[in-house]
């Protein structure tokens, strides 16, 4: 029952998939607080309007444009990479998986990964349905 | 009030979301949406939109230490993902067409049925009969650590679990939620897999399954980083104290507690979306 058997590189690998997680998350929280720091000095003492939907403007809907509005230092577009970077976290470790199904030959599970992989590509960047 | 205040308010609820998410295993998702429509008058798909990150900042978190302790089952993850994925895209194109009053009704039905699901005894079973020949296939059965060493189990029903996985899909991008509820019902009812093993395993789903819709949500703009930011930071500090009170805490009178309250929350969610005032 080979198949029983949980060989040391497994156990390397939950902890390269743990520590990959891990980071993600944390990055991504401390680049909200910061944006969201920026935001609350700015923007603070506005009233909020969100009642009715208006859905946000073009510049926070595509990767590009919200990592242009973030280099730009606008508070809004920082926090929106933030949220960004925690998309990103669960793709990247899909991402990971590719290449650890890849270097140890396993056939199906590199395509059942791709698979993933494409749909969560074409979600982030494809965009529209 | 000002957005400061607002975004304070709305933080500190956030928080309590997260802690009893995470206190009662059933996430800060099936709270953050009622609290954020109904309290709050946020429009639902506002709410969706930051409840979804939320859940990605909670399930990833929550995964990184699981996975470390060989639990998760990542073929068996890696394998239902293609499900959640396709159905969470599904959901996600089903949001921009459905009317929020019929969304918010779904939520409540749902909010509903996962009450019942975690007021229901589990039964421990120990057996351990012949595997599904596509899981052997698949190489999904494997072991987990236990009190007596590692334990082996087999796994079974895949093409019935892969159904159900579609379906939490899809919830999850519809509602803005994880559906941890229907995944675990997948892996554990249907599946046959290990309690511990089947939870461990769908919250290192539940990142994945959101960020298939997140994506079509963001292009969509749904997603506000001014309502989103105290949210994901509320829930995610919510969630990590909640994991470290998990040791102490009396959770089963905290899932009565957070039952109850979720029925409460549906009734209104119901009410709310049949006269259409959400």
């Amino acid at each position: 029952m080979s198949s029983f058997k949980r060989t040391w590189t497994e156990q390397q690998l939950e902890n390269i998939v743990g520590n990959l997680l891990r980071v993600g998350v944390m990055l991504a929280a401390v680049v909200v607080f910061g944006g969201g720091v920026l935001y609350l000095i700015r923007h603070g003492a506005i009233s909020p309007d969100y009642r009715v939907f208006h859905g946000e403007p073009a510049d926070l809907r595509s990767v590009s444009s919200i990592v242009t509005d973030a280099l730009a230092l606008q508070s809004r577009g920082i926090i929106q990479l933030g949220l960004l970077l925690l998309v990103a976290t669960p793709i990247a470790r899909v991402a990971f998986s590719l290449f650890a199904f890849a270097q140890q030959r396993d056939r199906t599970y590199l395509i059942v990964t791709l698979v993933v992989f494409t749909l969560l590509l074409y979600s982030l960047l494809g965009g529209y349905l | 009030m000002n957005i400061l205040e607002f975004s304070a308010l709305i933080w500190l609820g956030s928080l309590v979301a997260g802690l009893l998410g995470a206190l009662t295993g059933l996430g800060g998702g099936a709270l953050l949406v009622p609290f954020l429509t109904l309290v709050f008058k946020v429009d639902m798909r506002y709410a969706i939109g930051a409840s979804l990150i939320s859940v990605i900042a909670t399930s990833s978190g929550a995964a990184a230490a699981y996975v470390k302790e060989g639990f998760t089952n990542m073929r068996v993850g890696m394998f239902l993902e293609i499900a959640t994925t396709l159905g969470a895209l599904l959901g996600a194109f089903l949001a921009a067409r459905i009317p929020t009053s019929a969304i918010a009704i779904i939520f409540g039905l749902v909010l509903l049925h996962s009450a019942y699901l975690s007021s229901r005894p589990l039964p421990e079973r120990l057996d351990n009969d012949q595997p599904d020949p596509l899981a052997t296939r698949l190489r999904m059965n494997s072991t987990y650590p236990s009190p007596h060493g590692l334990q082996a189990y087999y796994v079974h029903a895949v093409p019935r679990g892969f159904g159900i996985m579609g379906l939490a899909g899809a919830l999850s991008g519809l509602l803005g939620i994880g559906s941890g509820a229907v995944k675990v019902l997948a892996m554990d009812q249907a599946m046959r897999i290990p309690f511990k093993v089947s939870t461990t395993t769908s919250n290192f789903m539940i990142g994945v399954t959101a960020a298939a819709s997140a994506g079509v949500y963001l292009n969509r703009g749904y997603i506000d980083p001014g309502l989103s930011m105290p949210v994901m930071l509320g829930v995610l500090l919510g969630s990590l104290l909640g994991a470290r009170l998990l040791v102490r805490a009396q959770t089963r009178l905290l899932r009565i507690i957070f039952s109850a309250v979720i029925v409460v929350l549906a009734i209104q969610m119901i009410y709310h979306g049949v006269t259409g005032r959400l």
